[in-house]
């Protein structure tokens, strides 16, 4: 595919391979939300830089997968707005948007018998006109993610065979071959042994990609992320580096639990529980 | 996973793509949609033939092609009236009927099983199946007259299925385009089309009128007529067109709505458009027919079986394996006890389950 295209092909022409073009900045200005009454989200505020990697922290219930699903578009916010690259997502039509944010929910799930190079075929739909099916530079594009993602050989393996922790990992090559700018993952470490959450977290920092991850793991989050947001109830309680955020005070207003933070030798907090 | 490769690849280092060379398994044949289609689109043609031939009296093949020549023009030598007339204006418009009806159900319940992620749904899930029932009594016992002649029945079915669906968007409300709301409101309208259609009948059925609901409840081929036949083709035509334009849609459904709207689709409308598509073809397709069981339950899930799910082949598939199924069902059903004849609907019943049966026996022994 070369550039002969006409005038809004520039990401159509980004018919695999191409990766991440230009990272998104994601703004989120005074958010709020509810459903059936009870305010979910309130007066949320958050900036994800360009290739930045944002770590969504907080308790159970604290409004962490509710706010990822706004900032991707799949719920408007009842007040404030979310923007991407100054654009308002309201604005911006569905496709164009699956072209640029692409999403891993917590739990992929279906009935539905499909390989896993289908899964992540799906992947391609928002690169394709709605008529055609996979071409063959979408099927090398989906293999070599699957690749990526350690499932080489797994193509024809059936959805319903594989592990919580290999379907988390097929779900994330879909996102991936969706070719986002900006990556929005929901704990996207929960069924993945210590190894693969490492690789995970690694691979979404050095990426180029705009990343926003909800993490229960402080020490993790730490370590990977650039900035943390940290929610309680709704609301930001704190933005900001990992050691401006995670702070044994802080920790125990939020948590409830006790903690010794100290610094580790990269200049990241370290978070170590206490027993009573 | 790789971080020092990641997405950011050039195309040019991607490995040779080894297409071709794939085992044949359910899941992911890849290309096996180029062959078994068009063979089974010629294996259609054949039955077609076949199952026009077939019936008390006997004809040849070489007399049907010489009645179908003559009624389409063309120069050969015409058949005697009565073969003429019971091949054109008897087998053929119910063969080609039984195909008509047999692919629109199939398509019909592989759509509404992807749209409601539910492997129990069939074409009747949103009420059209006890509505047009309720229709038909109305006017064969009440007497209703809302058009003249033999079109009554089909009308009053008509009415009655598009009412049904009215009244389950209705009760689903706003938000008809989430699944469970909707397969609610069509279990609850059904069963209540069901109890007033039972009322119909028990409180004013003289015998003869509750043995022709009988055996139209059931399902039967034995009203096709041309007029039919064209209507039908239209509306199963079109909706299997618009239905196939939506398979990508519900290839992303596959995973639930949030998935498919984070890949570019909009669930909600998308949904209803379907829903009330499919709702149509069902209810134009049930005025014809009766309410045809098991085609439109057990064929999507035998294709997929063998196909896989993406819906830009499966839903063809599905129309020309449901056109063959139906076609055989049906010149068994007027043929083994002939003169006697069997309800379709009896037969697609007996024939549907062993092959439903079959099909979840391998699903669940290849986990």
């Amino acid at each position: 595919m070369t550039g002969g295209e006409t005038g809004g092909g520039v990401r159509d022409a980004r018919a695999g391979g191409g990766g991440c073009a230009r990272p998104a900045r994601l703004l989120a200005e005074r958010i709020g939300w509810g459903v059936a009454g009870a305010q979910i989200l309130a007066e949320v505020a958050l900036t994800a830089e360009p290739g930045a990697t944002v770590g969504l922290l907080g308790p159970n219930g604290s409004g962490k997968s509710s706010l990822l699903r706004l900032l991707a578009g799949l719920s408007r916010p009842d007040a404030g707005r979310v923007l991407l690259d100054d654009a308002a997502l309201t604005a911006l039509p569905r496709r164009a948007l699956a072209r640029r944010i692409a999403v891993v929910t917590q739990q992929a799930a279906t009935d539905v018998e499909m390989s896993a190079l289908e899964v992540v075929l799906l992947g391609r739909t928002p690169y394709r006109p709605r008529l055609a099916g996979a071409t063959a530079v979408d099927l090398a594009v989906a293999r070599r993610a699957l690749a990526e993602a350690g499932l080489a050989g797994f193509e024809q393996r059936r959805w319903s065979s594989l592990s919580g922790g290999e379907r988390q990992r097929v779900d994330l090559a879909r996102a991936l071959v969706q070719e986002p700018d900006l990556l929005l993952l929901d704990e996207p470490t929960n069924h993945l042994d210590i190894r693969h959450q490492l690789e995970l977290l690694r691979f979404l920092a050095e990426s180029a990609v705009t990343v926003v991850v909800t993490l229960h793991d402080l020490n993790l989050a730490a370590q990977y992320c650039d900035r943390l947001v940290l929610l309680r109830s709704g609301r930001v309680v704190a933005a900001g580096t990992p050691a401006e955020v995670l702070t044994a005070s802080r920790i125990e207003q939020v948590y409830q639990v006790r903690t010794d933070v100290d610094t580790a030798a990269d200049g990241r907090p370290r978070i170590r529980y206490r027993r009573t | 996973m790789n971080p020092s490769v990641g997405p950011s690849v050039a195309p040019a280092s991607v490995p040779a793509v080894g297409v071709g060379r794939k085992p044949f398994t359910p899941a992911g044949a890849w290309r096996s949609g180029r062959y078994v289609l068009p063979s089974a689109v010629l294996l259609l043609l054949l039955s077609i033939a076949a199952a026009v031939t077939v019936g008390s009296a006997d004809l040849p093949v070489d007399s049907v092609l010489r009645a179908v020549g003559t009624h389409l023009g063309l120069p050969v030598r015409p058949l005697p009236p009565l073969p003429d007339s019971i091949v054109w204006d008897l087998r053929l418009p119910r063969v080609l009927l039984a195909a008509l009806v047999g692919a629109g159900l199939a398509v019909c319940g592989a759509v509404l099983q992807a749209l409601t992620r539910n492997p129990l749904a069939d074409p009747f899930l949103l009420g059209v199946s006890s509505g047009a029932s309720t229709g038909a009594v109305a006017v064969l016992v009440l007497g209703l007259q809302i058009g003249s002649g033999p079109l009554d029945l089909t009308t009053g079915a008509f009415a009655g299925s598009v009412a049904a669906f009215g009244a389950v968007l209705l009760l689903a409300g706003r938000r008809a385009g989430e699944p469970t709301r909707i397969v609610l409101a069509g279990v609850a309208v059904s069963q209540l089309f069901s109890a007033v259609t039972s009322l119909i009948v028990i409180s004013d059925a003289h015998t003869q009128d509750t043995r022709s609901v009988t055996f139209w409840l059931l399902g039967s081929l034995t009203a096709a007529s041309w007029p039919a036949v064209a209507l039908s083709a239209v509306v199963a035509g079109v909706g299997l067109l618009v239905c196939w334009a939506g398979a990508a849609a519900l290839d992303a459904f596959a995973f639930g709505t949030d998935t498919a709207r984070s890949l570019g689709f909009s669930p909600g409308r998308t949904r209803l458009l379907l829903f009330g598509v499919t709702a149509l073809v069902a209810a134009t397709l049930v005025a014809a027919s009766g309410a045809i069981g098991f085609v439109g339950l057990t064929v999507p899930h035998a294709v997929r079986f063998v196909l896989g799910a993406r819906h830009r082949v499966l839903l063809p598939t599905c129309a020309v394996t449901g056109a063959i199924f139906l076609i055989w069902a049906d010149t068994v059903a007027r043929t083994v006890f002939s003169p006697q004849e069997l309800p379709v609907g009896v037969l697609t019943a007996l024939l549907g389950v062993p092959v439903f049966a079959l099909v979840l026996r391998r699903r669940s022994g290849t986990r």
